[in-house]
């Protein structure tokens, strides 16, 4: 990566915890509802995947846990807020919800909330792609736990066959909730399980920003020059629980502070510093910026943006006014 | 005006959309190489290639989910499940995404993907390859539910399925495939709403869909014959959504209601139509509407008992007899 490229991620990559931390307290607060997944300490995934793939052209899915990669993706974070606070101004206009952020204009195609569920659609989206032809490719962002669904053999199995063009990123945070995955799967390296499908993999540190680019570019080309689906597996870790709902006491305090250690946002701004290429100075002033911004900007949007009228209740159950339905135009 | 069987009428009807559209795709199991287990794709794996007559692992929820998936670019896959028995493994994609893609995006994604699959009894298949799963279906918010009776609808209600921007579930029937009827030579697009008067009648409405509306028509024949009731035989070809004018009209016409399911009664289409009677013009009922539906079993194999399970047009008959005390 490009020491620009560098600064800039190191940027967006704070600004992905600070939101979180932000919803995290709007939560708190009961300003957002529902359940909440949140992503800090697995930012290098999203971040290093998506820099070596092209936002807003290769359409991107992934599960409940998907704020981050709809802002990676090109969404507007004050529009990922408001849907949060539930308000018409919402990416998905207040219908969604945490776990349904969609921004179709940036080809970011949605968070799915069954675990698993995305591994099909991602490879129908490749499908897709395929019989028009162009260059885009599908990346499919899942945790390590939907692989013991039934759709993620399915998947890989039909998109091996078919030769589409997929990505899958396994964000392997060793926890399926709160069962740790040596005590959920037989196979615990996730990398090796699809060996079955004659399917070309790798594993690496996804706590390292640099590491993860420079493997996800390798399997984005991969992925684009038509040789058909990549898997890549990711280590990570999520530094709460799983959701708001979740007390997070099934994790050792040791484990917990060894992870912390490998911060993602911590390791690349070290590494800018110890190379002189920013100050801990100019880190802060960014820090600062990012949370006036938050709080001043996307904030503020979402707290004074409207609700949805209830008159629209039952919007969008069917296409509107289909002509089809009466039997066509005649 | 030919006359075809039903699964000549799914065939040619999915043949037209093809040569129309080029993101239309079919697949499914043994719909290929092999032209499908009802013969509802013959000849299109050779006219149309590999990649657009799909034959696929039996992998049905994953399919399913694929064929969804394309759909968000603008294809217009039909998937076509072999037995609707199948289609409970694939109940995640169509109920968690097909549905609710839409609404959950406030808008941005649909999902125009169309689902065939035969429900249905047919001869002696035992308990898993019975089920007769209209009522799931049509319960969904989001899915739109179709169920032809004869050629005509089936060829019609396809055509307009594949057309449709909201995700189609068509429901076949395993014993109706080789069914003759009329189709119109010229291309034609069957409403995906509403019902048919399939007899018009005076003294009774007899509501039907699919294979129930054949019962209730030879059904009709004996009361007029034997008893001079003239029963009018309401065709619900649209499931999701009900037709709610259409069984009010008739019921304003007759009074009187009788509903024949293939289905067991409990969260039904008869409890369903009964509802909207309630609802919508109850105090134009001489009697309380009564439904023919199949015992509450899991079908059986031994012959008799499976005859025993299911109701049949004297059960039609009888329940009309009951309902004037005869």
């Amino acid at each position: 990566m490009k020491v620009a490229d560098k600064k800039r991620v190191l940027r967006e990559m704070l600004f992905a915890r600070r939101f979180e931390e932000r919803c995290y307290e709007a939560y708190v607060e009961r300003k957002i509802g529902g359940f909440l997944h949140l992503y800090p300490g697995e930012e290098a995934c999203a971040f290093g995947v998506l820099e070596a793939a092209r936002a807003g052209h290769d359409y991107v899915i992934t599960s409940y846990r998907d704020h981050v990669h709809a802002i990676k993706s090109g969404a507007d974070p004050k529009e990922v807020m408001a849907e949060l606070y539930g308000k018409e101004t919402g990416v998905s206009k207040g219908r969604g919800g945490s776990m349904h952020i969609f921004d179709v204009k940036h080809r970011f195609m949605g968070g799915y909330a069954l675990v698993g569920g995305p591994f099909p659609l991602a490879a129908g989206i490749a499908k897709a792609i395929q019989m028009k032809g162009g260059d885009e490719i599908c990346i499919c962002f899942l945790g390590d736990a939907a692989n013991n669904q039934g759709t993620f053999h399915e998947s890989l199995n039909m998109a091996k066959l078919w030769n589409l063009p997929v990505l899958y990123v396994c964000e392997n945070n060793l926890y399926g909730i709160g069962t740790r995955i040596d005590r959920s799967t037989a196979v615990v390296d996730q990398y090796k399980r699809v060996s079955g499908y004659n399917i070309p993999s790798a594993q690496e540190d996804g706590q390292d920003i640099e590491l993860v680019y420079k493997a996800a570019t390798k399997a984005v080309n991969h992925v684009r020059s038509g040789k058909g689906p990549y898997f890549l597996e990711l280590m990570t870790y999520r530094y709460r629980g799983h959701s708001m709902s979740d007390s997070n006491a099934y994790r050792a305090k040791t484990e917990e502070r060894m992870w912390s250690k490998r911060d993602p946002v911590i390791m690349l701004r070290d590494r800018l510093i110890d190379a002189g290429q920013i100050t801990l100075r100019e880190y802060k002033h960014m820090d600062t910026e990012i949370l006036d911004e938050i709080e001043n900007r996307i904030i503020a949007f979402a707290e004074s943006s409207s609700e949805p009228d209830v008159a629209g209740v039952e919007n969008y159950v069917l296409a509107e006014n289909d002509p089809w339905v009466k039997g066509g135009v005649h | 005006m030919a006359e075809m069987m039903y699964w000549e009428a799914i065939r040619r009807a999915q043949d037209e959309e093809m040569a129309n559209d080029p993101m239309v795709f079919l697949m499914g199991e043994d719909i290929g190489v092999a032209g499908g287990t009802y013969k509802a794709t013959q000849g299109l794996y050779k006219k149309y290639g590999e990649h657009r007559v799909i034959d696929t692992p039996i992998s049905e929820n994953g399919f399913t989910g694929l064929g969804i998936g394309a759909s968000f670019l603008g294809a217009r896959p039909i998937i076509e499940i072999m037995s609707v028995n199948f289609a409970w493994l694939a109940m995640d994609q169509i109920f968690n995404t097909a549905a609710k893609v839409r609404y959950m995006s406030g808008g941005q994604l649909e999902a125009p993907v169309v689902v065939r699959s035969p429900g249905g009894t047919a001869h002696q298949l035992g308990s898993q390859h019975s089920a007769r799963m209209e009522k799931v279906f049509m319960g969904i918010a989001g899915l739109r539910v179709v169920t032809p009776s004869n050629p005509r609808q089936a060829y019609g209600l396809i055509k307009s399925a594949v057309r449709c921007n909201d995700p189609v579930f068509i429901n076949e029937h395993e014993r109706m495939y080789n069914m003759k009827g009329e189709v119109p030579d010229e291309e034609f697009f069957h409403p995906l709403e509403g019902s048919d008067i399939a007899r018009p009648g005076r003294d009774v409405t007899l509501f039907g869909y699919n294979i129930s509306v054949h019962w209730c028509l030879q059904a009709a024949e004996t009361l007029a014959k034997t008893y001079g009731i003239e029963a009018e035989v309401v065709d619900l070809y649209a499931l999701n959504p009900l037709d709610r004018a259409g069984i009010r009209e008739s019921v304003t016409r007759t009074h009187r209601a009788v509903i024949v399911e293939e289905a067991e009664p409990a969260v039904g289409v008869g409890a369903e139509v009964m509802a909207i009677i309630n609802e919508e013009c109850f105090f134009e009922l001489d009697a309380a509407p009564v439904r023919v539906s199949a015992l509450n079993v899991p079908i059986p194999y031994n012959h008799k008992l499976e005859v025993a399970a299911l109701p049949d047009v004297d059960d039609v008959v009888n329940a009309v007899r009951g309902m004037f005390g005869l």
